[in-house]
């Protein structure tokens, strides 16, 4: 047996939409041989019970993300920029519907 | 910018100390690692070793709804398998080097499971008794510090509770029947109880590793109070059955509010954790020859999706 076809099979991602009108939501991940194979392993594996109506999957590979290490000087920028929230602007109790 | 190792640290600590989650990219102490590794690990195996003992009685249920059941049942135990082994993988081993692990003996499953399937009663009771005593486990695992483990313990929890009722009815049901079947029911849970009552391992002051998983709030409970949680709960649900449990020492204390209750076999327990339980190398065995049968499903399928690729390539 050659290590090639011995090689796993590989990783990938698997996001489920819950229903209609909601987002898909990462619930986990699996191996497969290739794309189709790995959307019917999601279905078998992951929407039992009708978890889902539509699934993503993406090889794990393929995603790039942001550094733990990193975390405070990436979302440093959003932290001191209280204006952007609603609570920032004081509103008289008399203006209705704001 | 480098991060020393006493900050990395002091920053894993302070998450612990917020009950926040552990996430798998985040910096986690080796010996954290280890002890994840080899706790997830376990209970993945046990979950796919677990599909034998009641898949043994697929081919032989007595009706078409007991034979659905029991395949949906048993379909559960390998997605919880693989629920683990994914949350697994994300601390940095591969699927493949669990299986062989496991198939080595270097990684252990739930000693429950070496014990055999002699009745078809073995299957309600299977999901009264020990997906019970797993429930009682795995609830307060869902809160457990690595993110990843968490959120595949509640998945496996919501779909244990089918488990647990479905072997209770199906032992109700045989209660309702003759004084042969409710005797298949007794002789079952004798043979359950005390196996039931060691998957929550070894008394508190004989398990090393609990204060040091209970600090980085992997594991929440002792095996002692899950123990008694599991006994307090089981009682009045054998007496709804109709069953007596093979204790004893069995009886309420109203003093602690709880029930005593005699102390399982740990000679017993530790013979069969080194592997010379009733069907530890059949289980092995079995899992071995699966693998091995399924070798050229996997080969097959990634020389399809390799030839697929290359003439999507020439396209």
């Amino acid at each position: 047996m050659s290590d090639d076809v011995r090689a796993e099979w590989p990783l990938y991602e698997v996001f489920v939409r819950g229903k209609r009108g909601l987002n898909h939501v990462h619930v986990g991940s699996l191996h497969a041989p290739d794309d189709e194979m790995a959307v019917r392993h999601a279905r078998d594996v992951y929407t039992r019970r009708n978890e889902g109506v539509s699934i993503w999957v993406v090889r794990a590979d393929a995603i790039t993300a942001s550094s733990p290490d990193e975390k405070d000087p990436l979302f440093a920028p959003s932290g001191d920029k209280v204006y952007r929230h609603p609570t920032f602007y004081a509103i008289p109790d008399n203006v209705p519907h704001m | 910018m480098t991060t020393t190792e006493p900050e990395l640290q002091s920053g894993f600590d302070a998450t612990i100390a917020h009950h926040d989650r552990i996430e798998p990219r985040d910096w986690m102490p080796e010996g954290y690692r280890k002890t994840l590794v080899r706790q997830i690990a376990q209970h993945a195996h046990s979950e796919i070793i677990g599909m034998q003992p009641e898949g043994a009685w697929i081919t032989r249920a007595p009706s078409l709804r007991r034979k659905a059941i029991l395949l949906a049942k048993v379909q559960d135990e390998a997605g919880h398998g693989l629920y683990l082994y994914s949350a697994c993988e994300t601390l940095g081993v591969s699927r493949g080097e669990l299986t062989e692990l496991l198939l080595e003996g270097r990684q252990k499953y739930s000693s429950i499971f070496n014990y055999p399937t002699l009745s078809y009663a073995d299957v309600g009771t299977i999901g009264w008794l020990v997906d019970g005593a797993a429930i009682c486990n795995q609830v307060p695992l869902c809160r457990t510090s690595y993110g990843p483990y968490g959120r595949a313990m509640i998945r496996i929890c919501k779909e244990e509770s089918f488990h647990q009722r479905q072997g209770f009815e199906l032992l109700m049901t045989m209660m309702r029947g003759t004084d042969e079947q409710r005797a298949m029911v007794q002789e079952s849970v004798d043979r359950f109880w005390w196996p039931a009552l060691m998957m929550f391992g070894p008394p508190d002051d004989e398990s090393p590793n609990t204060a040091q998983s209970m600090a980085w709030g992997i594991k929440r409970n002792t095996n002692d109070d899950l123990r008694q949680r599991f006994v307090d709960m089981s009682v009045p649900q054998a007496k709804a059955l109709g069953v007596t449990l093979p204790d004893p020492d069995l009886r309420w204390n109203d003093e602690r509010g709880a029930h005593d209750f005699g102390s399982p076999d740990w000679d017993e327990f530790l013979q069969v954790v080194k592997g010379n339980g009733p069907c530890n190398a059949q289980r092995i065995a079995h899992r071995r020859r699966a693998h091995e049968d399924g070798a050229w499903v996997r080969e097959a399928a990634m020389a399809f999706a390799a030839r697929t690729a290359t003439t999507e390539g020439e396209r």
